[in-house]
Formats: C-alpha cells, structure tokens, sequence
C-alpha cells in the first residue's frame, strides 16, 4: 500500500505539465488514453508509480488549477 | 434655525456632512477649492474621512469604492476636472453606486477659464462617459438650493443606486448668501446594504459588484433594467422645475443656475414695461422638465445660458416647435446682465406688448 | 485510516478558472485564497479586481469582491478600507493595469501607507488583450506591439516596481517572488501571508510582486515559460525583500 494516494481531478486539468516536471520523483506523467472534454490529456501517477511518492507536495504547489489532493495512507 | 451666511461652496461641504455623508475625495480646482478645504477640516470632527487623492481620477475612483462599501461618499471638481472623473462615474452607472458628484463648472473649453461658466450641460446630461446610460443632474440657482439640492441627491443617490451630479456654475460656488441648513431632504426608500454592499453580506453570502458583463444578452438585458425601470421612475419622481410670472406669459425665458435670476431681474423689467413674459427654470437637467413646455400660449421661448445654446435642443424637443425657440447667451466665463436680455427680448420680441 | 495532506483551499469557489493552461494566476489565486484561511479570514475579506485576465476573480473567490477601472484598483481599495479597517482587502493586478496605466494610483497609495495589501503580477506581457508589450516586458523580448523585440531606444526599459516603491516612507512590507518552482511558490506563500498578517496588525500598505508566465502570449509551453520565469524574468527582477518596517524597527 503506497504511503500517500495523490488524485488528479482529471475533468479540470488542463494538461500543462508544471506537475509533471516539478515531482522529485518524476512519477507523474500526462495519461494518453484518456482526453478531458477540454481535449487535454490529463496528469495522473499510474497505481505503480504511487509507491514511489513521498508526499513532498511539489505538485500542488505548481498546479494552477488545484485539482490535486494528496491522501497520506496510515 | 436661524440663516447663516456661508460662502457656496463651504456651505455645499456642510450640506453633505449634514446629510450623513462621512467619505470625500477630491483634488484641487477653482473654482471648488473651498468644498476640498471645508471637508479636510470637518470631516475628521465627526468621525469622516476626507482624501485629498492624487487626482481626479483616482478621487472618483475611491468614492466608487466607498459607495460601493456602502458608505455616503462625494466628490466634487470643475469642468476639466469632471471630464477626467467621467469614466470612473461610469463605472459608478453600471455597478449601481451611489454617489454624489458636484461639479463647479468654470469656462471651457479646455483649461479654458476660471470664471463661471455653464458650458457643461451636454457633459452633464448627456454624458460624459461611454455607453447607454443617464445620471440625474441637479441644478441649484443658489446658496440655499445647493444645500437643499445636496442633501435630496444622497436621497435619490441610494434610492436608485445611482451617481448623481449637482451641477453649479462657479458662481454659485463663490458667493456668499444666507442659508437655512435645517431643511431635511425627501426621505426616499432604499435597497437594503447585505443585499449588494461590499463587506455587508451576510454570512455565507458573497456581495460582488460587476462591472464586466462579458456575456452580451445579460448585459444587453442590464442596460434595459435601466432604461425600462430605474431611469422611467427617476424621470417620475425626481424632475423638478420653477415657473416664474408664467401664469398668463405669452413669452418664456428658459433659464437655470445663477443666470435664470440674472433673467428674472429682465422679466420684472419687461413686465413692468407691459410684455407678457415669465421664466422657465429647470432644476433637473436629467430629468429635463417636459411639462411646462406643453404650454400652447408661449409663442416664442428665449433660452438663457452661460454657453453657446447647450439647451437649446431639449428646449425645442420639449415645446416641438423649433422655429419659436432663440438664445441668448455669453460663455468663457463672460457674465450676461439683466440689459442684454432686456434687450435681446425687446429686438427679438419686436416690443411685443 | 488516511489523513488529506492537500486539498483545494476554502475561499475558491467550484468555477473552472479561464486561465491558460501553467498560468501563474491560478497558483498565486490559490495561494492567497491558503493565506486567507490560515488567518481565518475567510469571511472577512473583499478583493479588488484589475481589468486584465484577472478580471474574473470575482467568479473565483467566495469573498465579496468589485472590478476596478483599468488602473485604479489603489485608489477604489483605498476608498473601500477606509470604510471597512477590519475588513481584510486587497487588489490582485497584473503589470498592464498596475505598472502601466495605474502608477500614479499605486505610487500614491504605498505613499500615502493605505492599509490594504496588493498583489502585483509581473508576467511582462499584456494578456487578456493578446500579448501587447507591458512596461515589464523585457528587452528584447517579444510581443504583438514589439514584434521584433522591445527596442529601449524606442520603447524605453522595463520597470522595476518594487525597488519604486521601496524609496518610499509609506510601505511597511514590499517583496518580489515567483512562481517558476515549487520552492519559490513556498517563498511567495510565506510573502503572502506576512503581507497579510502585518495587513492584520494594520501596519500599513504592504506589496508582494510576483513574477509569473505567460505561456500563451509568449509562445511558449506552460514548462518552458517557467524557465524563461527563471532565466530571463528574474535576473532582471530580482527576488528579496525590498521593505520591511518590522526590520527597521520604524
């Protein structure tokens, strides 16, 4: 169980990648598969890479639309 | 209460703390220095707050921010000085603010003259600033009626959140006259502060004014609001004129501020020669008093202003006959006297009797 | 059992903000509407909106909120502090509206030590209107009305608004930051919320420039706009504190 669960609001993200370069980690990635209505593919960490997050929030300070939440799994 | 002598425009600055008004912001100007000097010492007396802003710009921009905060907010400047307050009394028009806006007109154009003048009626009445809209003009022919006039636009001010002008010529500014400061103005009814004031919204709730209305049908249904609701009832409730020795004239002056009494010294002259001859004086600009031109025994209507016919228009849309209406008027902060009008009507009135 | 770490501050409302996608607004947005609620003064706040792409902020905070003529969002916060003290107000403004059309009003309110907070967005370019040049835009640097780069010889060099408003004796707090990483979105927080708090205390006029991206009016992604952020913005405006009346024990 990964310690901390991060969800993307994927229907508001507007696929600008400031997650993305920001993670320490480097565990986030645009989803190709899937396209928001505003034709964005939106950020997501695949169930795999969550093992690897450790919670630092660099994510949700860079998003400008504030569609992360981070969960710490005790 | 007894009268007191006070020059206008101190007694203007009084009128407003009497009537509640705690906010002004202004900017130096003559000929409305004194209204600025007044309030910088009195205000403070009761707990107001007066800002001597960077210009005039900025003082209507902080009055919109008063009015909007819910507070009786003024400002006051002349002719240059309104022309720069235009956009921001603009914004007070679309984000319904009420306010009160005096202005001390002095000749134009550009920096023009200090002296009186009265060449900013169509600035007033039809607008300075951009888009669909009016704004009720008062306009005093003395000491005593701009203090009247003062108190009743806070009135109309909040019962129709919306700015008002009360438009002077510098004379009325700059001389001193008697006046009762006790008179109360027409209480009116008022939209309640929580329902749109900025930091009176109840809990929970948000109070926001808009003055971008990106989306075209809403702002295009806004501008009917006005035009459908608010400005019909203003135009109802709030015109106001005086008729003088109009009771059987077949002649009429059409005078307002300090020159319709230059002319009502001419209509006792010309009376007392026999002509049938009386005064229209209009006191709201905006709304301009329709009714006393509905008046079918006036062959000819001599408009009277301190500019170069301003009027004249809406005195010939108000009466229909155009050919019946002359002026007479001096501008550039040139004063006319009682003899011009005396004369101008015997000319043009062939000493009609 | 889970505890949230982060979630979407309270003082944002639900509205999708129209910013473009890796524009700075949304994080300083965010930011602020953090600082607010730390400070319990959710309930307590109004907002004064500039005319440029902030000019929606009313859909986006809950606070009671008014749009400003272009420029003059110091002058209508002056007139709405002065009526409210205890409310907590600010102006959020963004070069176009601040350091262009509305010098005189910025530079006579931090003068005169109007007791709100302003926050100046520097992304050196005009946005809502297409990418006009600012007078933050860089040399060199170009836009629709500098399209072969903004010539000083002809269109003069950019401002530095801080270091303006530093020799002046009204401001108690005055600091420039950015939002190019996540380490200088935790500084702009902590500026934020010191403006704010000393707003609390009444100390004075307090002012935190944030420099920020244009993505779309620079022709460039969200991620390489914030390199350029910190390769070319900042060396030309550098980041530090430039007042504060808590230090000079003024």
């Amino acid at each position: 169980m990964a310690k901390f669960t991060v969800t993307f609001n994927g229907k508001e993200c507007k696929g600008c990648e400031l997650c993305v370069v920001s993670c320490p980690k480097g565990i986030i990635a645009l989803n190709p598969e899937l396209t928001n209505d505003a034709g964005y593919h939106p950020a997501s960490i695949t169930a795999e890479n969550m093992e690897n997050c450790i919670g630092c929030q660099s994510c949700v300070r860079m998003c400008p639309d504030s569609i992360i939440t981070i969960v710490k799994n005790d | 209460m007894a009268k007191v002598i006070m020059k206008g425009n101190e007694a203007i600055a009084k009128a407003a703390i009497l009537a509640g008004c705690r906010y002004f912001m202004g900017y130096p100007i003559t000929p409305q220095n004194e209204v600025p000097e007044y309030f910088s010492r009195e205000l403070p007396l009761v707990g107001g707050t007066f800002v001597q802003a960077e210009s005039e710009v900025a003082a209507i921009n902080m009055v919109y921010g008063a009015g909007a905060a819910g507070a009786r907010a003024m400002t006051s400047s002349s002719s240059p000085g309104i022309a720069l307050k235009q956009e921001g009394i603009g914004y007070c028009v679309k984000g319904e603010i009420p306010c009160v806006v005096v202005s001390m007109m002095r000749g134009g154009p550009g920096l023009g003259t200090i002296q009186p003048s009265q060449s900013d009626y169509l600035q007033a009445t039809r607008g300075g600033s951009n888009g669909d809209y009016h704004i009720p003009v008062l306009a005093p022919g003395s000491v005593q009626e701009a203090v009247d006039f003062v108190k009743e636009s806070f009135e109309i001010a909040e019962c129709y959140r919306t700015p008002v002008m009360v438009l002077c010529d510098g004379l009325i500014g700059q001389m001193m006259e008697p006046v009762e400061l006790d008179h109360e103005p027409t209480k009116r009814e008022k939209v309640d502060l929580s329902t749109w004031a900025l930091g009176h919204s109840p809990k929970g709730k948000t109070n926001t004014i808009i003055n971008l209305d990106i989306d075209a049908p809403n702002c295009e249904r806004e501008n009917f609001r006005f035009f459908e609701e608010k400005y019909p009832a203003i135009e109802k409730n709030e015109v106001r004129w005086e008729e003088f020795m109009m009771e059987d004239a077949e002649y009429a002056f059409v005078s307002y501020g300090t020159t319709a009494r230059i002319i009502k010294n001419a209509v006792k002259a010309l009376r007392a020669e026999g002509m049938k001859i009386g005064l229209v004086r209009p006191q709201t600009l905006w709304p301009f008093p329709q009714k006393p031109f509905e008046n079918k025994k006036i062959k000819k209507w001599i408009v009277g202003e301190m500019n170069m016919g301003q009027m004249v228009p809406d005195v010939q849309l108000a009466c229909g006959k155009k050919e019946d209406v002359l002026f007479y008027g001096r501008t550039g902060g040139m004063i006319p006297t009682p003899e011009e009008y005396i004369d101008f009507a015997k000319k043009e009135l062939g000493g009609a009797k | 059992m889970s505890t949230i770490v982060y979630q979407k501050p309270e003082g944002l409302t639900d509205v999708r903000m129209h910013y473009c996608p890796g524009c700075g607004h949304g994080i300083v947005h965010r930011l602020i509407a953090e600082c607010i609620s730390e400070l319990g003064e959710t309930e307590n706040t109004i907002i004064c909106a500039p005319v440029g792409c902030a000019v929606f902020i009313p859909k986006y905070f809950t606070y009671d909120s008014i749009q400003c003529a272009h420029g003059r969002a110091p002058a209508t916060a002056t007139g709405i502090k002065r009526v409210h003290p205890d409310k907590i107000v600010l102006t959020y403004q963004g070069d176009g509206d601040l350091a262009s059309i509305g010098t005189a009003e910025i530079i006579h309110a931090a003068a005169r030590g109007e007791k709100f907070t302003t926050i100046f967005i520097n992304n050196g370019i005009y946005g809502m209107t297409g990418g006009q040049m600012a007078p933050t835009t860089l040399p060199g640097m170009r836009s629709t009305t500098s399209q072969e780069g903004r010539d000083p010889h002809i269109n003069g060099n950019p401002i530095r608004v801080c270091e303006m408003l530093a020799t002046l004796t009204g401001p108690a707090y005055i600091e420039r930051v950015a939002v190019d990483s996540p380490a200088h979105v935790i500084q702009t927080k902590k500026a934020i919320k010191k403006a704010l708090t000393m707003q609390q205390e009444g100390k004075g006029f307090t002012f935190v420039e944030v420099v920020s991206s244009c993505p779309t009016n620079w022709g460039l992604s969200a991620t390489k706009a914030m390199e350029f952020v910190k390769e070319k913005m900042i060396p030309y405006y550098p980041l530090g504190v430039f007042k504060d009346m808590e230090k000079e024990g003024e």
